[in-house]
């Protein structure tokens, strides 16, 4: 929650720092990987950013642009669970935040890809319950993360970008 | 890179149309690789593991720190040299005999920086050091100083879940020489909530914004001379790899009598980034980085190459050998074609004693954005101009990539 609160202290607008103060504590801390709906306005305030959503037959899209100039999208199933994220922009987004439960299974297996040839190289995590995938450099980063049994049938990871 | 500008000359237009009209848009015509050996300009670089004796398709340089105004320095040696950043950094544990300054916010606290590079972050204070490298020198130079004790990494610099590359085993060199297409390494100025600059009392550390003469910048953009870019030049490889090879870090783009563009192409990168087009599809944000240590490139759906296999030492690389040819547009539509072969990963590595390794590469992205990363094999065999943004050279103002 001091996470939050040190985000809201940079607010230029003192009502609106009040407001996400208020929210901030009605709201689930952790988010959003697996997480429900209100899980994904958690990402938002986390990120101080804007939403817009955008329906598909198999799942809802919902596009947070945060204040540092990143786009994560996250997408909601018709049971109201977040099944998978992609992201772009200047700065990874808060893995912590947006991977919620899964974030120390997503660590564990990124902290152990450091083979003996020292590559700085793409993240490539395929595992079973999570696949995490990270591209691009310094200042420009995509990436996506999913769990694959959560998917709705019908919908190919490829949708998920 | 976001603070990147369009610079469009009459210089650079009138390059480009001569250069296509000469066959620069086939690319059938390649610009002599040769690697300039004197001049105060020029520094030795060598491809050969680095210091851990296991980094492949890194290429290092060294680099001299001194305290400020005094004749108190250190000389670095196994410092990598990458395009694809800005800024010197330097592990803690290298600086043995100088200890610089450290920079203070407003409020005389210390600062630190959180850089994120691919799968591994940079953590630690900045400092400020005279910078000298082959004959050049820069003055008062903001580095970062590469430590994950000096100051606790707060969880904003961590929750990328990397590793930090802040020791010798983790970052495999003693520093890295940013010399890419920006001079600083944030926007102007850096903002609080970008998490990558800190001050630091003793309750620990917290984002502020930084500005941009405060901020991490790379020492050739503070050089008295031959700063508007650099020259890399490495000699080609032989297929298969080879155990070390030596080149050039030149200093300067049409300063002097030794870094001319000669007949090489400028392909302008607005945004730090140019368009790759291979096999009928085109993909923006695509650039050179002599600090991968590959080529990385789509996946294997759209190669056609095999996927190393997850849990091996080559996870993440290309594990079957096939021939490539695609092309690169800058973003002043000057174009030209690039040939290019990949060999197994575990054909190569199986030959320990080998680090230059010509044919290298691997996957980028499984999802779009797709992009290619020109890493280090891409430079083997030819001499590679990177001007700084909104620096003026005789092939037009920066940023672009020639060659």
């Amino acid at each position: 929650m001091s996470h939050l609160q040190a985000y809201s202290i940079k607010s230029r607008l003192a009502l609106g720092a009040t407001v996400l103060v208020i929210l901030a504590t009605a709201l689930p801390a952790w988010a959003s990987l697996g997480g429900d709906a209100a899980s994904i306005q958690a990402d938002q305030l986390h990120m101080q950013g804007s939403r817009t959503t955008k329906a598909a037959d198999a799942y809802t899209v919902h596009e947070i642009q945060a204040a540092t100039g990143t786009v994560v999208r996250e997408y909601l199933s018709p049971e109201g669970k977040v099944f998978a994220l992609a992201w772009n922009g200047p700065r990874l987004p808060d893995l912590r935040q947006v991977l919620g439960s899964y974030f120390e299974q997503y660590r564990a297996a990124v902290q152990s890809q450091s083979g003996p040839r020292m590559a700085r190289r793409p993240v490539m995590i395929n595992q079973p319950g999570l696949v995490v995938q990270i591209g691009g450099h310094v200042g420009a980063f995509s990436g996506r993360a999913y769990v694959p049994e959560m998917l709705p049938s019908g919908v190919r990871a490829e949708e998920i970008q | 890179m976001r603070d990147m500008r369009i610079f469009m000359s009459l210089t650079a237009c009138l390059t480009c149309a001569f250069l296509i009209a000469c066959g620069g848009g086939s690319g059938s015509s390649t610009p002599p690789n040769t690697i300039t050996s004197s001049g105060s300009n020029v520094a030795p670089i060598v491809v050969n593991g680095g210091p851990t004796g296991e980094y492949a398709d890194a290429a290092f340089a060294s680099v001299t720190v001194c305290v400020p105004g005094t004749s108190n320095c250190q000389t670095i040696d196994d410092v990598l040299v990458d395009t694809g950043s800005f800024g010197l950094r330097i592990l803690s544990s290298a600086l043995t005999t100088v200890s610089l300054p450290q920079q203070k916010a407003s409020d005389g606290n210390p600062v630190a920086e959180c850089l994120t590079f691919l799968a591994s972050y940079t953590w630690g204070p900045v400092q400020t050091a005279d910078v000298q490298i082959a004959g050049e020198k820069a003055s008062s130079v903001p580095i970062q100083v590469l430590s994950d004790t000096d100051f606790t990494a707060p969880s904003t610099c961590t929750s990328s879940g990397f590793q930090s590359a802040d020791t010798l085993d983790t970052l495999g060199a003693n520093g890295i020489l940013g010399v890419g297409l920006a001079a600083q390494d944030c926007a102007n100025p850096c903002p609080a909530d970008a998490d990558q600059y800190y001050e630091c009392p003793s309750s620990g550390c917290e984002p502020i914004a930084e500005a941009l003469g405060q901020q991490v910048i790379n020492p050739v953009a503070l050089f008295a001379a031959d700063n508007n870019g650099v020259i890399v030049e490495l000699p080609a490889v032989a297929a298969g790899g080879e155990p070390t090879v030596s080149g050039s870090l030149v200093f300067g783009i049409g300063t002097q009598s030794n870094n001319g563009l000669g007949g090489a192409t400028v392909y302008t990168a607005p945004e730090g980034s140019f368009t790759t087009s291979y096999n009928g599809q085109s993909y923006p944000g695509s650039f050179l980085d002599s600090g991968s240590n590959g080529y990385f490139f789509l996946d294997s759906s759209l190669t056609g190459l095999t996927s190393c296999a997850n849990n091996s030492d080559e996870a993440g690389f290309y594990c079957s050998s096939q021939n490539f040819t695609a092309t690169n547009q800058g973003g002043n539509a000057a174009s030209g074609a690039v040939k290019f072969s990949i060999t197994s990963a575990a054909t190569l590595f199986a030959n320990p004693g080998n680090f230059a390794l010509g044919d290298l590469g691997g996957t980028s992205s499984n999802s779009a954005p797709f992009y290619f990363d020109w890493g280090l094999p891409f430079f083997f065999g030819r001499n590679v101009f990177v001007a700084i943004v909104g620096a003026s050279t005789p092939g037009g103002a920066g940023p672009y990539w020639a060659y």
